[in-house]
Formats: C-alpha cells, structure tokens, sequence
C-alpha cells in the first residue's frame, strides 16, 4: 500500500466533486440488472402480443350499439395500441411507475446500501435528484415501450393503417402517431402523481412495498372515491379523476380541456408530494 | 436499530407552529376559492307573476271579443322597467316559455308572455302569423303593457318593449316590429322569412309557386295545430262539429289551403298569398329595429338561409343585426339554451335597457343616421370533441365581426368530375332517397364528429334516381360557411325535381351530408335543357385534407312531395361548385377554469414552502487550521432516541494521524451510533465531530477522504461483487484509477466468486467485499465496525494484519468492537463506552495495564490470603469467585506460585489480570 499524503491533508479526497457524485448512467446501471425492472419491461412488452394472441383466439370483437375502443381494437396497428392504452392506464401502468419510482430509495434501504452511498458522500439532494431523474426516466420508458411493441405487434397481427375512432371516422396513420405521442405525453404527466407520492414513501419507508403499495392504494382509493358521482365536481380534484382524459385525443376533434385539467391536477400534487420527499429526507435520520 | 426521532421531537415548538401556520393557511385559501366557485349555481330566485285575460277583436273590425290568456312576470326593481313580449312557438303555449321569461325578468324586465289565438287557453283560431290577427292581438298587447305603470315609456302609450320567439313566436316578433314602431328591439329565433319559400323551396330561384313541398314539416305543424295540444280547448272554441275534427283550432281560410296543397303537392296562389302575408320577407322594408338572428344549423324546415335574408333586409334598413348559427334547430340537437337566453338578454341590455341605445334606434327612425349599417358580429357555433370528463360535445362559439352573408368573404371553386347523367324519377316517386325527419337532427350532431357509420346510414340516395358528381381529394382543409353554389345543366323533361345534395367523402368513402339538409330544385318546361344555378344548403362545415366533396342530384326525397308521374332526364355540371367561407370568423382561444393554472402555482408555493421550511438548521462551523492533520476529534456528541433517552451522551475523543483505534464497549453502548454520526447518516443533538478539522454534516465533503464499513455490508443483491465495488466507486464519481482496485479485491479475497451476484455469497464473503468497499480509494480514515464478525479465525488474523499494515502507512483506522482480544491484539488506543458515554480511553498500552496483577485460582481462596498477605512486593490480596487477585509491587509471578506453592496452597492457574477486561467485565456484568 502506498503511504497517505503526509502534512496539509486537502480538503477533499483527490477527484472528489460533489456534482459529479452518482452519475444518472451509473445509478441507471445500478437499477437496470434488476430482476423486477426487467420483469416489469418484459411483461409490459409482452402485454400487446398477449392481447394480439386473445383476439386472434377470440376472434373479431363483436360491435354492439354504440363503438368502444375494444369493438375497434383489431382495425390497425393505431387502434390496437389505443385498447392496450386502455386496458393498462387504470392498473399496470400505475404499478409499473410505482415500482420504479417507489423502490428506489427504500429499496437502497433495505439493502443498507443507501448509507454507504451517503457516506461516499452523495449529497442527499443530489441523490434524491438522480434516483428520481432514474426512476422517472424507467417510468417513462414503461409508458413509451408499451405503445411502442403495441404499434409493433399490430402491424404484425393486423397491419398498418388508419386510427377506427370509436364515434366514428378515422384518423390517417401519420396524423394517429402524432395524436399517440400526445397520449404517451399526456399518460407520463398523469402517471405523475402516482410516481411522485411513490418517490415520497420510498424516503419515508425503509420496505419497498410499502412504498409501492401505498402508491397503488392512492390510485385505488381515488378511483373508488371517483366512482361516488354525488360528489359532484369536487372529483375533478381527486388525483385519477382525468387519468383517461387522453382519450380525447383519440377522436376526430382533439379535446384538451380533460388533459389540461388533468395536468394541473397531477402536476399540483406532484409539486406537493415531491416537496415533501426532499423536505423529509434531507432532515432525515438513515438507521437502515 | 428501529428508532426514529420524529419531526416533533426535531422541531422546536415555535417553528413548528410557523411551518404548520403556513401550511394551514395555504390550504385555507384553496379551500376558499374552490368553494367560492363551487357555489356560484344556486338555485334561481322565484320570480313574481300575474296572470291575466286580455281581449282582443276576434277578427278585423269585428265586435266580437276573444280572450287571449297572458302571464306577466315582474322584475325586482321598482322603478319603471323595459318590457319584453314572448311568443311561443308553433304548438305551444305561454307555458313553454315560462323559464325563458323567469329568467329575463330576472334580469330587469317586465316579460308578457301569452298563448296566441288558437293555442293553449287562449281563444280564438289559428290564422297563421296574419297581420289582421296574430300581429293585431300583440299589438293590443303592446297597448296594455302601455298602461301599466310598472312599464317604462319612451312617450304616452309607446313603451320600451322588445319582441322574442321561437319558430312561429320568432316570425311574430318580426312581424310586430314591421307593423308597430313601438317595437324597439327583436331577437327572433329559428324562425322564418318567407314562409312559401320555407314550404316550397325551389333553390334555383323559381320561388315558391315552382316551389317543392315541404310535406312532412307541413303535415307535422297541420297535426300540431289541428289536435288538441295545449291542454283542454279554449272557451269559445266550439267542440265537435265537422270542420272541428279536420281543421281543429285553424281558421278556416288555413285549413281549406292546406287540404288542397297536400293533395296536390304544388303551391296555390292563394296559399303563397297567405304564406306571404305572414312573412316577414313581405315586410322587408318595415324592419327597422335593432335584430338579432338566432337560427339553428341543424334545420331543414327554416335553414340558416331564411336568417340571413331577414338580417339583410334589416342591415339594408339601416339598422343593427347580429346573426348567431347554434347548433339546434328544428330538426333537433344540442341545445344552447343558457348561451342564447345570455345573448338575447344582451341584445335587450344594448338596445332597450340602455337609453343610449333606444335613442339610437329613435334616431336611425328619424333619419338622422341613415344608410346601411354592416351586419355583425357573426356568431357561429362548432362542436369541439366529446370530452370525456362530461360525455358531450364540447360547443364553442366562433366569432367574427362582421356578417357576410351566405355567400361567404372567401369563395374558392372545386371541379367535381361526372360526366351527364341519367336519372329517373319512379312512378310515384317511391322508393324515396332520405336526408332528414323532422326531428332526426341529433344525427346531423353525430355526423360531426366524424364520417361514422351511425351518422350516414339513414342518408340514402335510391340508385338510378341520383346523379354523382365527386371531387379529387382536397389538398388542404376547407371550411365552408355559406350557401356553395353550383351551375347544372338539366333536359329530357317537362317537370323535373331534384335535391341537391353536397357530401363531405373521407377517404374511406363513407359520406356525410352536413346537417342532412337537402336543396329541393323544379324545372319547368325546360325538356330541351336548360342551366340553372343552385343554391346548396347554407352550412357551416370543416372539410379536412383528403376528403372530397361529392354533389349528388337526386330525383326523390322522403321528406318531399315529388311529381309522382315517372320521367327520366339527364343533368350534368356546367360549371364548379363555388365554396364560401369566412376566414374572419375564429374560435376565441379556449378558456380553463381558473385552478388550471392557479392550482399548480398554489402547489409550487406550498411545495417551495415545505422544502423551504423543511432545511435543518446546521451550525455552519469554520474548518478549524489547527486539527487539519488530526483525522478524527469528537466533541461533547450527544444524541437521544426517540422517547429522550440518550444514545450517546456527551462523547469526546480524538485520533491521532497512524493510530488503530479500537471502540470497545458492550452492545448498545452507543459504538454505531456515535459511527453513523460520524458518516453524517444521523444528525447530533448536540456536539461536533471534525474529520481533518471540518465539521461533519451529512454529506460534508470531507467525508470523501473517510472509508466505512459499519452495521453491516449494504449491496445490491442482483449485481456481481466486482460490479457493486466498480459502481460504488464509480457513484463517488471519482477517478478509477484513484480507486486502487487491485488492493481492494485482495482484501476482499474472493477469488472466483467476485464474479457471482451478491445474493449467493455467505456471510464472511459479504463483510470481506463491504471492508474492501471501504478501503476504495485508500481513505485517510477508515471506520470499521465489528470488522471480523462472521470471520473465522484465519481471516481474522489477516485482517489484523491488514489494518495493522494500513495504519502504519500513516493512515488512520477506527475499529468497533465488543471483544476485548480483538482491540487488544489490533490497536495502538482504545475508547471504551458503556451507556453512550466515554469510560475509558488511551494507549491500549496504559490501560491493559503493565502485568502487575495476577489472577491466581485455587480451590481455597481464604488460605491463599493469609499466606500472600504482608509478603514484600505484594501490595494487596483480594479473593474473588474461585481464586484471589493479587497486586504486585515488586514480586515476581513465580515468586508468588513458589509462596503458595510452599504454603500448601493448591494453584490451579496463574494468569496476567488486565485492568482493561475488569473494567469492560464489569461493564458487561451490570448489563445483564
């Protein structure tokens, strides 16, 4: 071993610099090898096919009255992504933010490796910071992959073509993509919410699930509460109230007043949730 | 370790009060803004009404009276107040229009409203609108609202009074306003300008005579007005009786009209005659009022065109009109009740509430201000897409100043391609193509949305009776707002009949006709050809890129009476269809509810607040020069648990540069905690710890220069031991080759299974890659704690060894441990706590002590005593458990086993008793 540095001990250890401290490709790294992101990627690409292999066995969707996303989901490529949009918004979707953003720092807990990460030192912002431009940034390549091997998947199943809306018309194909990249946005900013209160259990609590759980039980409850129409108007407030809201983009006449209220709301609790993961971590007491 | 402090214990209480004042008071004022908003809808104030028979001459010049049954409704406000007369429509009575005129006396005016003769309870016959009858009864009506006091008046027996209706009440209000100047405003709506032309539209302007009959409209308003609607027949309306049961409550001169136009599908003069007196197109040049033109897009029995007439005429005048399209209409659809009871109460505000206004229309009577004034503005209204937060339609209303006209302020042409065509009109006219029903309109809705199956089903053009005329795909997307206009070249017949009808095509092929109107065409006498120009249905339609336009002439229509002699002609376009739009009229930029933007910025200020708020308040504490070299100096650190019992109390102690430090002590004896203050996890109460001089915070960056292994290993299970070290290190962010790998994995010594996922490694491999964590990067100051746990022995001695080596490069190593042999054996001082404090510390040298006591064990304590006690060179002798502790001072250890020995004391052992193990035994004995 060589010897220390011997008298006027530097302030910091050589190449030491704060901003540089957990690169985002190493947490990234970190994450990737994970046998539930790659779980998690595998089954949300996985989904379309199964949906492709249901209707093929099923058959053609009955049209009873008036359309649904599901009578028409077999017409194209587009509308195929649309159904599997559909299907996944409410729950797998939901799930998938909330592992990714809701583990990640409880999980480092439950390995005990946050303290060493700490101690390296990672500044606990800068932490905060990466893990969640992490965890956002698998978040959002759930949301992208899944349309995306929708698109694959349907062009392989029933070929390419125009988007079947539901109350009638079409949309051509070009025009259709343009309206999925809306959609994709649009689910990113709703799973928003999801992602955030996820992010802030997960500094509050050393057990992942917990974490995920209590994300996932957020958007439960919200949409139980969103059920009881006597509440009238104050659902618009409820955090999954506008969470099928990109469906308005999927007609003839994009409609952004869902998906603007919809931002709002998800953007305002996001806002709130994410101030009190950083507020409770950088006070907190790590005993993991 | 399970504790935690909570925010109360961290929180002084005053600022947690501040924190929780401005918590609260954010979410107040959300709060109070939501339920503002929240209640602006309450429910409608009653409105006071009088109910009231008024009479009227029966006919012209006649003694005999009727009674007309009326309701007004008062305004609030005492002061005398501008009237508003409300007809009805067609089939109604004053009942239907009873929330429309709540509403408007809400709003300051004295309403009248009144069944017209021949409905509801009034007495009397239907006469159609006539001037004689109808318009003389509002007339009279006018008289009375003249008398009363609660009217306000513009002269003696001329009061402020606007005129409002429906359809048949629409076309009264006009018609009043032409033959009464008291009249000072009107805002009729869906109603009609020449009432034979709405009934016998001929769209290449033969006029009604040639006109085609609107037989189903017409039969809908006979049955309307012949059966019983209103309630039980009036007084004085004689029950039973031949002309009764055909004619119901019509005047006879109506019913004999009718009978003879419904036989024979063609237009009397008698009946034109009678049409046209009713119709405010007779009056054109009388309309001298201030006008506001509500019609529907979605009606084939008065399209948007009959609107535009009157509004021209009434420009023409020299007086102001607005026109608005809304999305009803006869035929049925979304209404906008609540926009077009707005509109209308604004139109009354500007024109009768407001004397400048009523003096303006006095002057333009006058002549002061003469010369057409320019329509406008032009409201037209469009679906938006289905939102789905309400399942509707969104309605939004676009704007322009000025109102052109049918004709549009833009008109491009479009070449249609068809060739001349054969059509045949069957024998009967059957089967019929179909555009619309009456009351089919919401389907003109659905067709909006889209090309959609449902929307274009019930279109049908009956092969063989329809000529096909399409366009190439358009290029862009064209809106059209007006009436197209398109010349055609019709021959081989004496009476031809055709409808116009122009399809929006997708590029599917499936078809739309906008609104389903139809343009009914008659060509008489014109067997040897003849081009004619038509007039397409007035509408307001986007027509998107890659949609064609497709014109189709088709000899039949359900709703229509057609020649039922068969024939056969040909047409063919003689010219392009001219389109008109109106780039002037724009949808305002959406507008959002104001939380769409104000709670997003009330959460950023809450969300600044809680981080704001939420900064641990950190001594910030100068490196002190002085300890620069000195790796390690704690100071009165103090920490409690949750609950107040203190973790660490008031610990102090120092490391010098080349020491192996060893923190002995019991389990809990506050060893981790004092460790985890020192990587910055948990913050102190109180005291400082310095490394190198700077004052350790959490992630102070002189932590870099520190390595630590404490509580146990923490890896990510699903990664390789190699790639946990490569991106630990690579987390630091420091250079690679500064990481010193290769030493590292030494120490790890893991061989083979450095390659392995973490998860699969025992115990003692994963506290040998966590120690060798911990020497990445060579740190000055390397903090293991309970470094051999799950070691076994031969580890253990090369540990020893390895931290012995790495001190003596002049680095520094703390070791925690609760084995005395291990500090003994590895380190240069020791710190020993017990209970969070600090019971011993110094060279380990100093305090195992310097073999002066010896441990002797035998089975008889007591003799032991008596022979050693008073010897030279023993200073004391205590007996303990199965033996005695003797203090040298002096003597040898043989020199006492030869005494007891020689004594006849029976020894069992004799061991070197440390000062160190006594103190840390007894530390360990109070403990259990």
């Amino acid at each position: 071993m060589k010897p220390a540095a011997t008298s006027a001990a530097p302030t910091l250890a050589h190449g030491y610099r704060p901003r540089h401290t957990l690169p985002f490709r190493v947490e990234a790294l970190r994450q990737l090898r994970r046998r539930r992101t790659l779980v998690m990627l595998g089954l949300l690409a996985f989904l379309p096919w199964l949906l492709v292999l249901a209707f093929t066995v099923g058959g053609e969707p009955e049209r009873e009255g008036g359309a649904s996303l599901v009578d028409v989901a077999t017409s194209s490529a587009l509308n195929l992504t649309a159904f599997a949009l559909f299907v996944s918004t409410g729950f797998l979707l939901v799930v998938a933010v909330a592992l990714f953003c809701g583990d990640t720092v409880a999980g480092e807990a439950s390995w005990s490796s946050l303290r060493y990460l700490l101690a390296a030192p990672v500044p606990r912002g800068r932490l905060l910071r990466v893990k969640l431009a992490v965890a956002l940034a698998y978040s959002a390549t759930a949301l992208v992959l899944l349309p995306a091997m929708a698109l694959l998947a349907g062009t392989v199943a029933f070929g390419w073509g125009p988007l079947e809306v539901p109350s009638g018309g079409e949309l051509s194909g070009s025009a259709a993509l343009g309206r999925m990249a809306v959609v994709v946005a649009y689910g990113m900013m709703t799973q928003l919410v999801v992602a955030a209160l996820a992010f802030w259990l997960s500094t509050v609590t050393d057990a992942p699930l917990g974490a995920v759980g209590g994300a996932v039980g957020m958007v439960v409850v919200s949409n139980i509460v969103d059920a009881v129409t006597a509440l009238g108007s104050w659902r618009a407030f409820l955090p999954t109230h506008w969470q099928y809201a990109w469906i308005d983009a999927l007609q003839f006449d994009i409609e952004w007043a869902g998906m603007v209220k919809g931002s709002a709301v998800s953007l305002s609790y996001s806002l709130v949730f994410l101030a009190l993961a950083f507020r409770h971590f950088e006070r907190k007491d790590i005993v993991s | 370790m399970t504790w935690r402090t909570t925010l109360a214990a961290r929180l002084p209480a005053t600022r947690r009060a501040r924190v929780l004042t401005a918590v609260a008071a954010v979410l107040l004022v959300l709060a109070a803004a939501v339920v503002a908003r929240g209640s602006d809808g309450g429910a409608a104030s009653p409105v006071r009404s009088s109910e009231q028979r008024i009479e009227v001459p029966e006919a012209p010049g006649s003694a005999a009276r009727i009674a007309l049954d009326t309701t007004v409704f008062w305004p609030q406000a005492g002061r005398p107040a501008p009237a508003v007369l409300l007809g009805h429509g067609f089939g109604g009575s004053k009942a239907s229009v009873r929330s429309d005129a709540e509403e408007l006396a809400r709003r300051g005016y004295v309403v009248l409203t009144w069944s017209a003769r021949g409905f509801g309870l009034s007495g009397g016959r239907i006469a159609l609108d006539q001037p004689d009858y109808e318009v003389a009864d509002a007339r009279v009506l006018v008289d009375w609202l003249a008398a009363r006091p609660e009217v306000r008046l513009d002269r003696p027996g001329d009061p402020r009074v606007g005129a409002a209706g429906v359809s048949y009440g629409g076309a009264l209000a006009l018609l009043l306003a032409a033959y009464d100047p008291r009249i000072d405003a009107v805002a009729p709506q869906w109603t009609w300008n020449d009432l034979a032309a709405s009934l016998f539209p001929n769209a290449s302007g033969g006029g009604p005579e040639t006109g085609v009959f609107k037989k189903m409209w017409a039969g809908v308003f006979f049955s309307a007005g012949a059966g019983s609607i209103g309630g039980a027949p009036a007084p004085g309306v004689p029950e039973g009786g031949a002309t009764a049961s055909v004619c119901g409550r019509f005047t006879p001169e109506v019913c004999a009209i009718y009978d003879e136009v419904a036989r024979t599908g063609r237009a009397t003069l008698a009946a034109v005659d009678l049409m046209r007196r009713a119709s405010p197109a007779t009056v054109a040049d009388r309309l001298k009022v201030p006008a506001l033109m509500i019609q529907g897009k979605n009606d084939s029995l008065f399209p948007l065109g009959e609107a535009d007439r009157t509004a021209q005429a009434v420009s023409r005048n020299g007086f102001p009109v607005e026109v608005a399209w809304t999305s009803g209409g006869h035929d049925g659809g979304r209404s906008q009740t609540d926009w077009v009871r707005e509109r209308t109460a604004a139109w009354f505000d500007r024109w009768l509430m407001s004397d400048a206004g009523a003096q303006a229309t006095e002057a333009r009577r006058q002549g002061a201000a003469a010369g057409p004034v320019p329509a406008g503005p032009f409201l037209v209204t469009r679906f938006g897409g289905v939102d789905s937060g309400t399942r509707e339609r969104v309605i939004r209303i676009a704007d322009g100043p000025v109102y052109p006209g049918i004709d549009g302020t833009v008109r491009r042409e479009l070449a249609l391609e068809g060739g001349t065509q054969t059509v045949v009109n069957p024998p009967g006219g059957a089967p019929p193509s179909v555009s619309t029903l009456p009351g089919l309109g919401f389907l003109a809705d659905l067709a909006e949305l889209g090309d959609g199956l449902s929307a274009g089903a019930l279109s049908v053009d009956m092969p063989g009776q329809s000529a096909f005329f399409t366009s190439q795909p358009l290029d862009k997307a064209v809106r059209i707002t007006g009436g197209p206009t398109v010349r055609v070249r019709v021959s081989g017949a004496d009476d031809m009949v055709l409808f116009a009808k122009l399809y929006d095509m997708g590029p599917s092929g499936s078809t739309v006709l906008p609104n389903r109107i139809t343009a009914p065409v008659r060509v008489e006498g014109a067997r040897d050809g003849r081009e004619i120009e038509i007039r397409l249905p007035v509408i307001d339609r986007e027509i998107d890129a890659g949609h064609r336009l497709r014109l189709v002439l088709t000899t039949t229509d359900l709703g229509f009476a057609t020649p039922p002699a068969p024939s056969a002609f040909q047409v063919a376009l003689a010219s392009p269809v001219t389109l008109p739009s109106v780039p002037g009229v724009k949808l305002p930029p959406p507008s959002y509810p104001w939380w769409t933007w104000g709670l997003p910025a009330g959460a950023a200020v809450l969300a600044a607040l809680l981080v704001a708020t939420g900064r641990r308040k950190v001594k910030s504490r100068a490196p002190l020069a002085e300890l620069r070299d000195v790796p390690l100096r704690i100071d009165g650190l103090t920490k409690r648990y949750k609950g107040g019992k203190l973790a660490v109390d008031d610990v102090s102690f120092q490391v010098d540069r080349g020491q192996v430090l060893g923190l002995l002590g019991p389990n809990g004896a506050g060893k981790t905690t004092t460790l985890r203050m020192l990587m910055g996890l948990i913050h102190p109460d109180e005291g400082v710890i310095r490394i190198f001089g700077h004052a350790v915070t959490p992630g102070a960056p002189v932590l870099s220069r520190l390595g630590s292994f404490v509580e146990g290993p923490g890896f990510l299970p699903h990664l390789s031991g190699r790639d946990n070290l490569d991106l630990y290190w690579q987390a630091t962010g420091r250079p690679r080759e500064d990481a010193h790998f290769e030493e590292a994995l030494v120490i790890a010594g893991l061989g083979e299974a450095l390659d392995r996922k973490v998860r699969t490694y025992s115990q003692g491999m994963r506290q040998r890659l966590a120690i060798a964590q911990a020497m990445l990067g060579l740190p000055d100051l390397l903090v293991l704690d309970e470094p051999t746990n799950g070691l076994d022995p031969p580890q253990i001695r090369a540990m020893r060894d390895v931290l012995i080596k790495y001190a003596r490069d002049g680095r520094t190593v703390v070791v925690s441990s609760h084995l005395l042999a291990e500090v003994e054996q590895t380190c240069t001082h020791v710190v020993v706590m017990h209970r969070g404090g600090v019971v011993a510390t110094g060279p380990v040298g100093d305090i195992t002590g310097d073999g002066n006591t010896l441990a002797v064990g035998t089975p008889v304590p007591a003799k032991a005593v008596e022979v050693l006690e008073g010897r030279p060179g023993i200073a004391s002798v205590v007996p303990e458990g199965e033996g005695v502790i003797v203090y040298l001072a002096g003597a040898e250890a043989s020199e006492v086993v030869a005494e007891l020995v020689g004594a006849g004391v029976p020894v069992d052992r004799v061991t070197a008793k440390r000062r160190l193990e006594d103190a840390f035994l007894t530390l360990i004995g109070e403990q259990s």
